[in-house]
């Protein structure tokens, strides 16, 4: 074959997604389709309160109601459950209080399980959650961070004799040296509100005996960890973790909420082996508003020290992370994971990092899309704003007087963190392009010269982020309590087919797609010969799952490199058949030919089935050419880009709309442009959510007051706008594929752009800061406060 | 218990029914057609919709018995003679779709829409969709799905199937 008739590389096409057929026909098996023999529905009575003391759990009537199966207490349960886990204990003494399944004596928040009922149908079993009889004394509710950390405070867990759940620090140069000789010193504080992560696809678990009577289990789970779930259901139940087996059929999404070991997926496993038959539950959206962990809920003081040229010296950050009730899998690490990202892609010389983790009767937080990340980018950008519009700079130039060169990478950041590459003035220099910054920014003039009651904003991020999570040995310095490699392997089938087994677990991503878009160019063959398997953990026995942007950056590179190998071992069994030396065998397209004389030529595929038979292969070579990897990463990857937002705010009503929003993103090398666009924008719409919608809120007895779909509002269609999206391309250099990752960056940079181009409107009235959601109340408020500042009536 | 007589994807079903049984929990749990996902409990979701006697509805806030008599259509019946609809291509081919799970109930709420308005602005599909939540796109690429099956016609014929091009080329 010569190279004029070699096909096209798969990756980088916009190949459409081998995922959609079942998807788009109906054709699904979301966990809850799945029905067993024999199968039973379990319900989950919760809290009704904040925080009470448990006197009196009575199943005695609920077992009695027809259709009824069983009914368990946490008593009942004693020996066959333990703690559920945390994966992420910060520091060496973090109050780390139990976080039992059910609870047995004190719930601690609203929606806290205390019994569960198994019925025969779903209706029977939500029926009968009324029969159970519980006493419950009323505690007093810790709702408020700082009132928490206050002597005498009402305690979580009375036992512990405190809330605080930690103390963090990361200091990095002389803050106070910097402070000192700074000309301008900027202090605000921001609130990340508290977010419902809102998959669609509402979580479900379905676990099931061996139909043998073995004392075996399959659990299939709407989860993003079919590994992590395994390992640790066998600690938490004591079922040898060879005799569970982890399923994650079809799942709809996760963001982050899947991203964990849930009580109900415990409950569900141990009453299906008490019972001996197949156990599902699925849960309500509102039963998933108090059951499945939630995100953000951070207080952030932030301060900048400058120049009065408006070189930052220094940044100084104190943080208050909620994490509400227990500690879930990896909550105490998410406002860590922030930590060394407050300093964004500027350089300074000093940083001050301190967080401390609070316990609240709420439910307890951990990762949602982005994890801790978006909140880092938003104080460090929204205080770049503030700093500019205190020296009297366009927000664009004091961040490019500040930010990396593209020369000067790879850079250590104050924070540690080394990015190993970047092009922030590309980045910027298209999005402003396509944004047509001067001349919005001329409207806004224009508009606020006239008294134009709609006013102009322009908001401006600059991010990066740490993703493809991640070098194991920086998470044992972390004291996160696994690894962050990735593992694929690749089977050769006998008629030359590929199939490749991927330790990712996708809920949306497009892995099918894009790991046979990789295999397909490495092995020579087409895309359709190439089919993915995953979240099973029979079928993909060694994975480290879904989350962090990781995926494509430890996941794909993993298929790259089994590929690689594969090639390799081909190689060998080719040079054999064809009586050569390797080393002048070229590899073309999925075929092996001598240099120089074409003519013999051994396809893949041939090699494949020569492996099989194995009637004529080198001698001493293992009969095979399937070959895995396990990518151990040596670094982070750091995407990174330029979000521009224009927004039109009503000053009468409150109203912000978004006029226009450009997104510039370099996420390094693309495998699949149509799946990174639609990442992008599903990232953004996330993100502008958080801005100007969505906030999880309790009243003042802790009961969750926007707990339905009703009461939260995720956004529709006709709450976003067209995006205008493009991407600039800095391959990273940690990576033989240059990849990044993706999935996050939309919702870490765009919360920023938005609320800054908010207050870029209402700055003009006075108005520095509007607090998240900007909804038109909001708005209309800060911009009465505004007025009543300087004394005008309006 | 009610009897109903209901057909869905075009066969007929008899059925006796608990009058409180929601017709999503009819066709999931009694009929085996699990292509309509529930996504909530309010209704605001819309991830349930189907057809119901050419009307969409949330099949989470109707009763099985008020099917008594109608004609529904999941996504499980939109393909004709192994042609899926043109909604059903155009978003697989504008990736307006990414973890699937409202995709039934935006193509089922989409065709509703090109019935009633066959050549809407985007704006129009955007307001037309406001009763279906996506929590993975962003409605860029399903906004832009529901123009390309309108400028394949699909608001105007009937659902005469389009090809499975896009199934073919995978």
């Amino acid at each position: 074959m010569t190279t004029a008739e070699r096909p096209a590389p798969a990756v980088g096409r916009s190949h459409p997604r081998k995922e959609d057929a079942r998807l788009v026909t109906g054709r699904t098996s979301w966990t809850d389709n799945l029905t067993l023999p024999g199968m039973l529905h379990m319900a989950v009575l919760r809290s009704p309160m904040a925080h009470a003391r448990i006197d009196r759990l009575d199943l005695t009537a609920v077992r009695e109601r027809p259709g009824v199966v069983a009914a368990f207490g946490a008593a009942d349960l004693d020996g066959e459950l333990g703690s559920l886990p945390c994966a992420w204990p910060v520091t060496e003494d973090i109050v780390h209080p139990d976080h039992p399944p059910l609870a047995a004596d004190e719930v601690r928040h609203a929606g806290d399980p205390v019994a569960v009922v198994v019925a025969r149908d779903r209706y029977a079993a939500a029926d009968a959650l009324e029969a159970v009889e519980v006493d419950y004394t009323p505690l007093p509710p810790v709702l408020d961070m700082e009132a928490a950390l206050a002597d005498g405070a009402p305690l979580v867990h009375a036992a512990e004799g405190t809330n605080r759940c930690f103390d963090w620090p990361l200091a990095s140069g002389d803050y106070a040296a910097a402070r000192a000789r700074a000309d301008v010193v900027v202090t605000r504080r921001y609130v990340q509100q508290r977010l419902i992560p809102n998959a669609m696809e509402p979580r479900a678990v379905l676990a099931a005996p061996a139909a043998t009577g073995a004392d075996e289990y399959t659990l299939y789970s709407a989860t993003q960890i079919p590994h992590i779930l395994r390992l640790m259901l066998a600690v938490v139940t004591g079922i040898p973790e060879q005799k569970i087996r982890v399923i994650a059929p079809d799942v709809g999404g996760g963001f982050g909420s899947k991203l964990q070991v849930y009580a109900e997926e415990a409950l569900a496993l141990v009453v299906a082996k008490r019972l001996g038959r197949p156990v599902k539950w699925t849960e309500s959206r509102s039963e998933g508003y108090l059951a499945t962990h939630h995100g953000r809920d951070q207080i952030q003081d932030v301060e900048v020290a400058a120049t009065g040229d408006g070189r930052l010296l220094g940044m100084k950050v104190d943080l208050l992370a909620d994490m509400g009730a227990y500690l879930m899998l990896v909550t105490p690490g998410i406002p860590i994971l922030g930590a060394f990202m407050y300093p964004g892609i500027y350089k300074m010389d000093a940083y001050a990092f301190h967080c401390t983790g609070v316990f609240t009767t709420k439910t307890p937080t951990d990762a949602y899309r982005g994890a801790g990340r978006p909140e880092a980018t938003y104080a460090v950008e929204r205080v770049m704003d503030e700093l500019a519009a205190e020296l009297g700079l366009d927000p664009v130039e004091l961040r490019r007087r500040n930010w990396i060169g593209h020369g000067e990478f790879p850079y250590t950041s104050v924070a540690g963190l080394t990015y190993d590459s970047g092009n922030y003035e590309a980045a910027t220099d298209k999005a402003l392009a396509h944004f047509g910054y001067d001349a919005l920014r001329a409207e806004q003039r224009e508009r606020h010269e006239r008294g134009d009651t709609v006013r102009l904003g322009v908001g401006v991020s600059t991010y990066t982020e740490m993703c493809g999570l991640a070098p194991s040995r920086v998470l044992r310095d972390l004291r996160y309590a696994a690894g962050g490699w990735e593992a694929a392997s690749i089977r050769m089938l006998p008629t030359g087919k590929v199939e490749v087994i991927t330790g990712t677990s996708p809920h949306g991503q497009g892995h099918a797609t894009t790991w046979s878009q990789i295999a397909a160019d490495v092995l020579g063959v087409p895309v359709e010969d190439v089919d993915v398997l995953h979240g099973d953990t029979r079928v993909a026995p060694q994975g480290m799952d879904t989350y962090g942007s990781r995926s494509l950056v430890v996941g794909g590179v993993a298929v790259h490199e089994a590929a690689v190998k594969v090639v390799g071992k081909a190689r060998r069994v080719a040079a054999h058949l064809m009586e050569a030396s390797e080393e002048d065998l070229e590899f073309t397209a999925g075929t092996f030919a001598v240099r120089g004389s074409p003519e013999a030529a051994k396809t893949i595929q041939e090699v494949a089935f020569a492996t099989f038979t194995g009637h004529d292969l080198p001698d001493g070579m293992e009969p095979t050419i399937n070959a895995g990897h396990v990518v151990e990463p040596d670094n982070f990857s750091y995407p990174h880009g330029t979000h521009l937002c224009a927004v039109e705010v009503d000053t009468e009503t409150g109203a912000v709309r978004i006029r226009s929003y450009v997104a510039v993103d370099d996420v390094g090398k693309v495998v699949n442009p149509l799946i990174v666009e639609g990442q992008v924008h599903g990232g953004l719409a996330q993100g502008i959510a958080q801005a100007l919608y969505e906030e999880a809120v309790y009243d003042d007895d802790g009961n969750l007051v926007s707990g339905t779909l009703a009461d939260y509002h995720v956004p529709a269609a006709p709450d976003l706008p067209d995006f205008v999206t493009d991407r600039t391309e800095t391959p990273a250099t940690s990576n033989p594929l240059g990849v990044k990752g993706v999935g996050e960056a939309g919702t870490i940079a765009s919360t920023p752009a938005v609320v800054g181009a908010v207050v870029d409107a209402l700055r003009p009235l006075g108005v520095t800061d509007v607090r998240m959601p900007c909804t038109p109340e909001r708005v209309w408020q800060a911009i009465q406060e505004a007025r009543a500042r300087k004394g005008d009536p309006a | 218990m009610s009897r109903i007589s209901v057909t869905v994807d075009g066969t007929t079903y008899e059925d006796d029914v608990e009058p409180r049984l929601l017709l999503v929990h009819y066709l999931r749990d009694r009929l085996g057609l699990t292509g309509t996902p529930v996504g909530c409990d309010t209704g605001n979701c819309g991830a349930c919709t189907v057809d119901v006697s050419g009307a969409s509805v949330k099949s989470c806030s109707m009763l099985a018995v008020q099917a008594d008599g109608a004609e529904v259509t999941t996504i499980q019946g939109l393909a004709a003679d192994g042609r899926w609809h043109p909604l059903q291509r155009a978003f697989h081919e504008e990736h307006g779709l990414q973890c699937g799970y409202c995709t039934p109930g935006m193509i089922l709420a989409a065709r509703d829409l090109l019935r009633a308005n066959p050549h809407p602005t985007a704006e129009e599909v955007r307001h037309g969709l406001e009763g279906n939540l996506c929590r993975c796109t962003g409605y860029q690429n399903i906004v832009r799905a529901v123009l390309a099956a309108a400028d394949a016609g699909a608001g105007t014929g009937a659902d005469s199937g389009a090809d499975t091009g896009g199934e073919a080329a995978i």
